[in-house]
């Protein structure tokens, strides 16, 4: 706002916003930024195996099968679906935590951002290991 | 002429609270559940007994509703984001209430005949 009035009021060319388009963006971005489309990706994710998974819970409610039972593809997709299911849960917690305000420092969040990633994949292999 | 101030019908800052106070329940109820698992002995441990244990069966019913309440704000927000035609976003956002309604008709169906 300030920007564009001072370069109306000197005579020079507005300093426009620049337009950025999310779909051309290369993943070549730094860690917060990663973590930050993760958390879309991996919500967007949930979204659409919502119905896998409600099948996966009917399946285990009413014939008790376990996940041991299940194929390699449905163990592997039910695997995949868990760690985007813990990183969404990590990652959101950093969110709720940088909406507080806590952690917005430029260090302070590359170091969460990083811990959101590794506390993700380890937790999505403890819980792996358990139910399998 | 009445003159009026247009600024919104303020739904942004009340889905911005209502995506945030779901996730918070969902965090709560997550680590309700890791450890209602590992206070279940092992030999009986099946995702059953932990959906049946007290309580369990409101709070899975109430974490599927508000998942899929905070589901319809991200993906409304996605469909905000990146798709451009209006028609197509309409279609999308009203294809996205339908099936989440449906969700979680279908979570309470199975929540309910679980049995005791």
């Amino acid at each position: 706002m300030s920007q564009s009035t001072a370069g109306a009021s000197s005579g020079k060319p507005k300093a426009r916003p620049k337009y950025l388009d999310l779909r051309q963006l290369s993943m070549d971005q730094p860690i917060p930024a990663v973590v930050s489309i993760m958390h879309r990706i991996s919500g967007a994710a949930l979204f659409l195996f919502l119905p896998f998974l409600l099948c996966m819970l009917e399946r285990e409610a009413f014939i008790a099968a376990t996940a041991a039972s299940l194929g390699v593809i449905a163990k592997l997709l039910l695997l995949a679906l868990l760690f985007a299911y813990v990183y969404h849960f990590c990652a959101g917690i950093r969110f709720l935590l940088l909406d507080k305000h806590i952690g917005v420092e430029r260090e302070a969040a590359r170091l969460s951002a990083k811990i959101v990633l590794g506390a993700s994949v380890v937790l999505t292999l403890l819980i792996g290991v358990k139910v399998w | 002429m009445v003159k009026r101030n247009v600024v919104g019908a303020h739904y942004g800052l009340r889905d911005w609270i209502a995506q945030r106070a779901t996730a918070v329940y969902m965090v709560l109820y997550s680590v309700i559940f890791v450890l209602v698992s590992l206070a279940i002995p092992s030999e009986h441990l099946s995702l059953r007994a932990v959906l049946t244990a007290p309580c369990m069966r409101f709070l899975t019913l109430l974490f599927f509703l508000t998942l899929c309440y905070h589901a319809w704000i991200g993906v409304r927000d996605i469909f905000m984001d990146y798709v451009k035609p209006l028609g197509l976003r309409l279609a999308l956002h009203v294809a996205a209430i339908l099936v989440l309604i449906g969700y979680a008709a279908w979570a309470a169906k199975i929540l309910l005949l679980l049995g005791a």
